[in-house]
């Protein structure tokens, strides 16, 4: 256990996905405009919700287990970092069990 | 807002949001639940460590549960905890997942790199998948 704990963790959620995008032929990281365009908005949100529940005490970071940095309004660049990861990670589940199941999700028809 | 308050809140703007104003309507597809429900274990593995570890630690004014406690574990199950995290954080990750994926879908549906489309997948994983 040390500073990089918490990044440990997100590094562990980016490599147990990976495999999906080249075996399940997910193309998430593929479309990455797309995947850029659908974390920032998320990103800037629970961004939001963060600054207000480390303001309130709602959490709190054990400083032992993370990196340290810090963004803004006190919110560490390991929570950032997790806005980024659960998406992706959440978007290749999504995309390979379409794969897997050819099922329907809503973006097939030209709008 | 309590942390609980909050979440409640979040899951009922990510359902609104997901039904009557981007109309992806993801929560009524297989494809969604069927996913959410890989997610939703992953999750729970993930946030154990984070919370069993005391990587990130609760007060207990915000939450059902109980202040995570200085130098041992959380509750495992139980004091309003699920695998050491407060239940509040499954609302939490549900919402997080949710708008995650509307927006996807959403860009999808307006043409932004809505291809090339996800699979097949290949030929060596036909077995592990149950494909025939």
């Amino acid at each position: 256990m040390s500073k990089f704990a918490y990044l440990s963790v997100l590094l562990g959620c980016l490599v147990g996905t990976a495999w999906l995008e080249f075996f399940l032929r997910t193309k998430v990281y593929r479309r990455a405009v797309r995947l850029i365009l659908t974390i920032f908005p998320v990103v800037v949100v629970f961004s939001i919700w963060d600054a207000y529940a480390i303001a309130q005490g709602h959490w709190t970071f054990d400083p032992r287990y993370v990196t340290g940095i810090t963004t803004v309004a006190n919110i560490p660049l390991d929570e950032i970092l997790f806005f980024i990861v659960i998406p992706i990670c959440a978007i290749l589940s999504f995309e390979a069990v379409r794969s897997a199941r050819n099922w329907e999700a809503g973006d097939e028809e030209t709008k | 807002m309590t942390y609980t308050q909050l979440a409640v809140l979040a899951v009922l703007i990510a359902i609104v949001l997901d039904l009557y104003v981007f109309k992806t309507k993801l929560l009524r597809r297989r494809v969604f639940w069927v996913s959410y429900s890989i997610v939703v274990f992953f999750q729970l593995v993930t946030n154990g460590i984070l919370t069993g570890f005391g990587i990130v630690e609760y007060d207990g004014a915000a939450i059902i549960g109980s202040t995570t406690p200085q130098d041992e574990p959380p509750t495992f199950i139980g004091d309003g905890r699920l695998i050491y995290a407060p239940i509040e954080d499954l609302l939490f990750g549900f919402s997080l997942v949710v708008l995650s994926l509307i927006i996807w879908i959403w860009l999808g549906k307006k043409g932004i790199q809505r291809e090339p489309m996800a699979g097949p997948p290949r030929k060596s994983v036909h077995r592990l998948l149950g494909i025939k």
